[in-house]
């Protein structure tokens, strides 16, 4: 009743007052998270004024690599700052770069003096009686010979990664390089695997004969015949090869288990669990796979020189699995002796193989004993 | 010469990840690369911080110093860039870089890696600007055409900002002294010496 006693003109002022009134909110309103900005403000103005800084915790957290959210997926792709790359860059540039190189020419120029000073190590009996002995079997000369030559490659294209920078671009250009880089890793790549089974058999196959005995310290006692004509006993293995084993065995784990990680892919696409190796491991299998294969590249050298410029018969061993009597009688006495009661020793004119069709060790026929006195054919 | 320089002032980030869907779309990067992204701190929880991330363009590249092919170089606007007919793909400089800029797209059968990518501060690569060889191996080349990043161009709060590092540090400082606190030039220490 009294609104419609209202007056027009009063009703009229309601109307611009409160379209002023909504105008002037809309306007404000939206500025108030201002008001509150500007309280904050003076809260971080005093902040500023303070020793700390009130976001330090966080930076800090960053910088030690902290992974927060990302929704860009990959290996590392929620952590802002990694550091290992800098450590892993300080040792590329300085210790792998610079001095563990030199291992390889150290071995090689310890070699050469060896083989200029020394020379090499003869068959002492010139007269070969013509038997010859079964040294390695068929399956242990292919797994061997593999093995090895995956290891030449492998060691001309990994050296090659490795100092090319320095030594390869200087002659062959930068595009040169990398073409030759390219090629370098893909067959490192694919002859890194075939390498690996090889080093596998020869653990399986070969532990067996290389657990160390007494023998083998009265071996090194003697510097295994290295210098002066001491011609030391040894069985199938002697303590150099032993030792050679075991570096083939530490060394082969740690070099084929940082290369399988090494190839492995890091995309954001692809999540094989296990597969996708993390950055962090990534740089230390890197210098594992660097500092182990260096090494053993070096040692590898000496492996090589005795195998054949450095001791006369034994690169035969290797080559046609047979040594003659003689060798084996120099280099291992102890195990000639239980292939001559074995009855594997082979006479002369005998075909390859023969051994194996002797039958039993100790039957009724026994055609080769030890101290039996066989005729020289020379 | 401009020295350039990225800058992600992380009070203003959003996490809203236009830089780094400007930044694909732009140069048709690979499927599975992204050349940019965003990690956000303490998600979720009071003091939440985000920060846009990519190749910061070092001055002591790390990358540079571990490549065996020797395929980086650095541009006269401090800009680094690599070349992708070097490459090999061999990964070191995705071990080296502390901000994990490098990336590599899927190239054959087993995963192989193949051909390093990384982001360009959207200055292509060694064949001729704005050419079509350029935009294919590496996007497209913004810097010869005048422009800056498109990343920072596109970022709807401006805290990615990108351009010669005097600038990039003028217009932060500015912002500093405004709004109080203290500068928090993340990644600078890391990336610029000196």
């Amino acid at each position: 009743m009294s609104k419609s006693k209202m007056s027009k003109a009063r009703r009229r002022k309601i109307a611009i007052w409160s379209t002023f009134l909504v105008l002037s909110l809309s306007l404000a309103l939206p500025l108030a998270s201002y008001s509150i900005h500007w309280l904050g403000m003076s809260a971080t103005a005093q902040d500023a004024s303070s020793a700390v800084n009130p976001r330090s915790d966080l930076w800090r957290a960053i910088r030690g690599g902290e992974p927060g959210y990302s929704a860009v997926k990959g290996e590392g792709a929620n952590v802002l700052v990694q550091s290992g790359g800098e450590d892993w860059r300080q040792f590329k540039e300085g210790a792998l770069l610079k001095n563990l190189p030199w291992a390889i020419v150290g071995m090689a120029v310890l070699l050469l003096l060896y083989h200029l000073f020394h020379g090499k190590n003869k068959l002492v009996e010139r007269h070969l009686s013509g038997r010859m002995v079964p040294r390695w079997n068929v399956f242990e000369r292919m797994v061997h010979w593999i093995t090895a030559f995956s290891f030449i490659v492998l060691a001309i294209t990994g050296i090659s990664l490795l100092l090319g920078k320095n030594l390869l671009i200087p002659v062959l250009g930068k595009a040169g390089f990398a073409s030759w880089a390219s090629a370098s890793m893909t067959i490192h790549n694919v002859i890194g695997p075939i390498f690996t089974i090889g080093i596998a058999l020869m653990i399986i196959m070969w532990i067996w004969h290389n657990f160390p005995t007494v023998t083998d310290l009265k071996w090194f006692a003697k510097g295994g015949g290295l210098f002066g004509k001491a011609h030391p006993s040894a069985g199938r293995m002697n303590g150099g090869e032993k030792v050679w084993f075991w570096i083939l065995m530490t060394l082969g784990v740690a070099v084929c288990i940082s290369g399988v990680i090494l190839v492995s892919p890091i995309y954001p696409q692809i999540t094989i669990p296990g597969l996708d190796a993390a950055r962090s491991m990534m740089q230390q299998a890197s210098a594992v796979h660097a500092i182990a294969a260096v090494i053993w590249t070096a040692i590898a050298l000496g492996h090589i020189y005795i195998g054949t410029a450095g001791t006369e018969g034994a690169i035969q061993g290797m080559a046609t699995g047979y040594v003659t009597e003689e060798w084996a009688a120099q280099h291992h006495d102890l195990w000639l002796e239980d292939m001559h009661r074995d009855g594997k020793v082979l006479l002369p004119g005998e075909p390859r193989g023969a051994q194996n069709q002797r039958g039993t060790v100790f039957g009724p026929e026994k055609p080769l004993q030890l101290g039996t006195v066989y005729e020289r054919t020379d | 010469m401009a020295r350039m320089k990225f800058l992600c002032d992380a009070e203003r980030c959003i996490e809203c990840n236009g830089c780094v869907t400007a930044c694909k779309n732009e140069h048709e990067v690979p499927w599975g690369v992204n050349r940019r992204r965003v990690v956000t701190l303490d998600d979720g929880q009071p003091g939440e911080k985000s920060v846009s991330v990519a190749c910061m363009h070092c001055t002591d590249a790390p990358c540079q110093a571990v490549c065996p092919v020797d395929c980086f170089y650095t541009t006269g606007d401090g800009i680094v860039l690599h070349d992708k007919d070097l490459c090999i793909g061999c990964g070191y400089c995705f071990y080296a870089c502390p901000f994990g800029a490098p990336q590599y797209p899927q190239q054959t059968a087993f995963g192989a890696r193949g051909k390093m990518d990384k982001c360009t501060f959207c200055a292509g690569g060694p064949q001729d600007d704005m050419s079509q060889a350029e935009y294919e191996s590496y996007g497209r080349n913004r810097i010869a055409e005048g422009s800056l990043p498109l990343c920072a161009e596109m970022c709807a709060t401006k805290a990615l900002i990108a351009g010669d590092g005097d600038e990039v540090a003028d217009i932060y400082r500015e912002r500093v002294l405004r709004r109080g606190g203290r500068p928090q030039t993340w990644g600078w220490d890391t990336a610029y010496e000196g």
